[in-house]
């Protein structure tokens, strides 16, 4: 594997670091004396001034630091933050982006004109008494009052042989890191000439320099197992010399009398002091600390780490076959422990490559503001179920075709404000944006409350075309569809936004490339829904396996209705008519045997599996229903690309391949073998 | 592996950076094949296959390939040979190929694996226009060793065609 060039991981940085700023600058827009949000934004800015320097990005740098003068000077409350700020920053970020992808490039006076916007937007408010600042001081002070902090220091040395007998000074150091800012000193003097040393001991002792808003009392408990033995002394600093230095010796002989164990609150108490140095990025560095703990690791090699999890779990289902067969226990406990653990790590690796919709929704907040800001239409946009988790391939390939269809619910949908005023509908449009798990798909749509689709034009737009013939007959939802042929649009006037022509059939493209489907729902006049139906590839889907003839099948148990047993008369009295009677409805039923091709006998006890399509109920009629399989997808190859009937594979515990039926396909399917039947038959 | 993929790539004329290349050469209804080594993977025993309902006939199956679900495919049907049953010498060939720009990994199956041997430019002819009961588009070339020919198939052409034979449950 080759080795990441630094420039690209900053470029990565940057990338999500500008995506922090945009998303706080957004949020501030609506509450703008939101304290934690001025800082959130002003740390992003500092770690890409920071970060951008130190990677040679030096026009960003300096850039950078114009904004966050400015956000600095909104932080100590010296001017208020206005939407006015807000947008230049935000204008300002896209030029930071810029600078982060071209740094070389030309942007010509761009960056100027920017900042003399920016330095209007805080100039412009700088009186030193203007009201909202005056809201925002008590802030700060309430902030700063409830993160006082006191600093130590702490020597401590600990017997030689005390490694001996379990302890380790460095989960001791670092548990004293874990309590504030800390800056350790090791003490090497004591160690003897390398000639007389003996590894296994200990010869160093440390002087810890600790800041924290903990108290005393918090660091005695990090010594707590070990203060008996060891020399420890707590100095409060500070200049202040409040707190005379406490020194805790003790003996290290065995025979040390018990009153020497010293309880910590025995020490004589400190006072806290008044004036305390704190670093100003401390809250800074702690919130990075936190969102470094996500890893960046690319697709592919979760991929493999999927497939050697996947040939794990079935080495293990033959070891645990071969000690269900022996009789020695040592052996079948292993498997045991085995097979917990690949259980687990199966598990644990099914959910790696699923992340939040939230990921791929928070874009469109941007999107909708700077539209607003465009179109002059009031727009409330409302994200629903950003928790649903989906598979990172499929988010990322969705993020265009959803651009295009809030763009066009925007653009087309939405009304000017005095048009909805007189439609009767209040002035701000509403766009919801949402997703939902159904099943094996997850369900992704924008709807909006504009004027809906007018159907008129579409029709009149498709013959123009040619895509259709004048007066051809259609049903409403094919007359819908046709907004995705390729070339159709029905923007009268063709804007910036939309209405180039492209967009919708390249929208069907990528849906129909990740094997999901689009329904558009309208009502004229108040509004439209566009559903995106996207599989869950890669994802985890919990399964009913079956077996038809030889074959062994998948079938998604979301679609699974209930499960019936089809006796040998009722399979023969059904010749002829391929339908059973459920609770007074007529199901109709496909042989998977016949539509297979088996060539097998039936089961006598066949067992019908209904189905539910969504708007049909079908029974699969299969020759044993085996039981619940958590399935993970596996795609097939483009040599299979031709069979719609099957979503993709799975393998089984024992290292065989089950096909995993399509549902919706296969019903469609059905239908055709039948209709060809009817026809020669 | 990017090397294989180069050269899975221009698999078509694999003979045109070099006067000799090294092949692995198995049988086929006693008929002499042979693949270019560098996009061989992995040789196998025979593994547990699954049917695919309603694909085309000669890759009729899919296998677990260390985790991974990959095509089978029996090129005997692919040249309108008979179906055969297996043998104790039969294994599976996995290579790598590149399918509409997509790099697959497709497992044959074949009668009998023989050895990696190096052929000669020199040796090599084209498939004769009459006189061959196969596809004149699915093989490569033919390459006289001893008094036999050993067939390259263009493995391209056979698995991006769109077969005759078309699915079974359509």
């Amino acid at each position: 594997m080759s080795t990441l060039d630094p420039v690209a991981v900053f470029r990565m940085e940057a990338a999500e670091c500008l995506e922090a700023i945009e998303a706080g600058l957004l949020d501030l827009t609506h509450q703008l004396d939101n304290k934690d949000l001025v800082d959130a934004v002003f740390r992003g800015l500092h770690t890409l001034k920071g970060s951008g320097a130190m990677f040679g990005f030096e026009a960003l740098a300096a850039f950078t630091h114009h904004c966050e003068t400015a956000f600095d000077r909104v932080r100590k409350g010296e001017v208020a933050a206005t939407s006015e700020l807000v947008a230049a920053v935000l204008a300002a970020r896209d030029h930071m982006r810029a600078l982060v992808d071209q740094p070389d490039a030309n942007h010509g006076d761009t960056g100027s004109k920017l900042l003399a916007q920016l330095q209007a937007a805080v100039g412009g408010k700088a009186a030193p008494v203007a009201a909202p600042a005056a809201v925002v001081a008590p802030a700060i002070v309430r902030e700063v009052s409830a993160k006082k902090k006191n600093s130590w220091r702490i020597r401590l040395s600990l017997p030689a042989n005390s490694m001996a007998n379990g302890t380790n000074p460095l989960g001791l150091l670092d548990e004293l890191r874990d309590l504030g800012e800390c800056t350790v000193r090791a003490n090497t003097a004591a160690i003897p000439p390398l000639g007389e040393l003996t590894p296994t001991e200990l010869h160093i002792s440390w002087e810890v320099m600790l800041t924290s808003e903990q108290d005393r009392s918090a660091i005695d408990d990090v010594f707590i197992f070990v203060l008996d033995d060891m020399e420890l002394s707590v100095e409060e600093i500070d200049g202040a010399a409040t707190a005379a230095p406490t020194v805790e010796k003790v003996a290290a002989a065995p025979a040390a009398p018990v009153s020497m164990a010293v309880p910590p609150t025995a020490v004589p108490e400190f006072r806290p002091v008044e004036a305390v140095p704190v670093r100003r990025e401390a809250p800074a560095a702690a919130s990075q600390a936190k969102s470094a703990e996500n890893v960046r690791v690319p697709a592919e090699r979760l991929d493999e780490l999927m497939d050697r999890v996947g040939e794990l779990v079935i080495a293990q289902s033959r070891l645990s076959q071969l000690a269900s067969a022996s009789a020695d226990i040592a052996l079948r406990s292993v498997s045991e422990e085995i097979e917990r653990l690949s259980g687990e790590l199966r598990d644990t690796m099914m959910v790696l490559r699923m992340v939040p919709v939230a990921t791929l929704f928070s874009r469109f907040r941007r999107l909708v503001h700077d539209l607003a800001r465009e179109t002059g239409k009031v727009i409330e946009l409302v994200m629903e179920g950003e928790t649903t988790e989906v598979d990172k391939t499929v988010i990322e390939r969705l993020a265009d075709p959803l651009v295009h269809l809030v763009r066009n619910s925007i653009d087309h949908g939405l009304e000017m404000p005095a048009d909805r005023l007189a439609a009767g509908k209040t002035e701000a449009g509403t766009v919801i944006l949402s997703a939902r798990q159904a099943g094996g798909e997850v369900i992704i749509s924008i709807k909006d409350d504009g004027r809906g689709i007018n159907r008129e034009r579409v029709r009149a737009k498709a013959e123009s075309s040619g895509l259709i013939h004048p007066g051809q007959p259609l049903s409403d939802s094919e007359l819908l569809q046709l907004i995705f042929a390729p070339g159709f649009s029905t923007a009268a006037a063709i804007t910036n936004l939309s209405g180039r022509g492209v967009g919708m059939d390249v929208v069907k493209k990528t849906v129909e490339a990740l094997r999901g489907a689009i329904d558009v729902v309208s009502v004229p006049g108040q509004g439209s829904e566009v559903s995106l139906r996207i599989p869950l590839t890669l994802a985890i889907i919990d399964g009913l396996l079956v077996r038809v003839g030889s074959g062994r099948y998948v079938i998604p148990l979301s679609a699974v209705e209930e499960c019936l047993e089809l006796s040998l008369e009722e399979d023969l009295r059904s010749r002829g008519r391929s339908f059973i009677s459920l609770r007074d409805s007529l199901v109709p039923f496909l042989r998977l045997r016949d539509l297979f091709r088996t060539g097998t006998k039936p089961d006598v006890h066949q067992k019908v599996v209904v189905i539910s399509t969504g708007t049909e109920r079908v029974g699969l009629v299969v020759d044993q229903i085996i039981g619940d399989h958590q399935t993970v997808i596996k795609s097939m190859s483009k040599l299979h690309n031709n069979v719609a009937t099957f979503s993709g594979a799975t393998i089984l515990g024992d290292g065989s391949v089950a096909l995993i039926l399509d549902v919706g396909h296969l019903v469609a399917a059905g239908q055709h073998q039948e209709a060809q039947l009817r026809v020669t038959g | 592996m990017s090397a294989t993929a180069a050269t899975a790539a221009r698999f078509d004329n694999h003979w045109s950076y070099a006067e000799e290349v090294e092949v692995l050469t198995f049988d086929l209804n006693g008929e002499t094949f042979a693949l270019e080594a560098v996009i061989v993977q992995e040789i196998l025993d025979l593994l547990p296959e699954t049917a695919v309902p309603g694909s085309q006939p000669f890759v009729a199956s899919v296998i677990n390939f260390r985790g991974k679900v990959i095509p089978l495919a029996d090129l005997r049907l692919a040249f309108g040979m008979e179906a055969a049953e297996a043998t104790i010498d039969s294994r599976i060939i996995v290579i790598e190929i590149d399918l509409q720009g997509e790099q697959t990994l497709v497992g044959l199956r074949t009668d009998k694996v023989n050895e990696v041997t190096t052929l000669a430019k020199s040796a090599s002819e084209a498939p004769p226009s009459i006189g061959m009961r196969w596809r004149a588009d699915y093989i490569n070339c033919l390459v006289k060793r001893g008094g036999e020919f050993i067939i390259l198939p263009n493995l391209q052409a056979i698995f991006s065609s769109k077969h005759d034979a078309a699915g079974a449950a359509s």
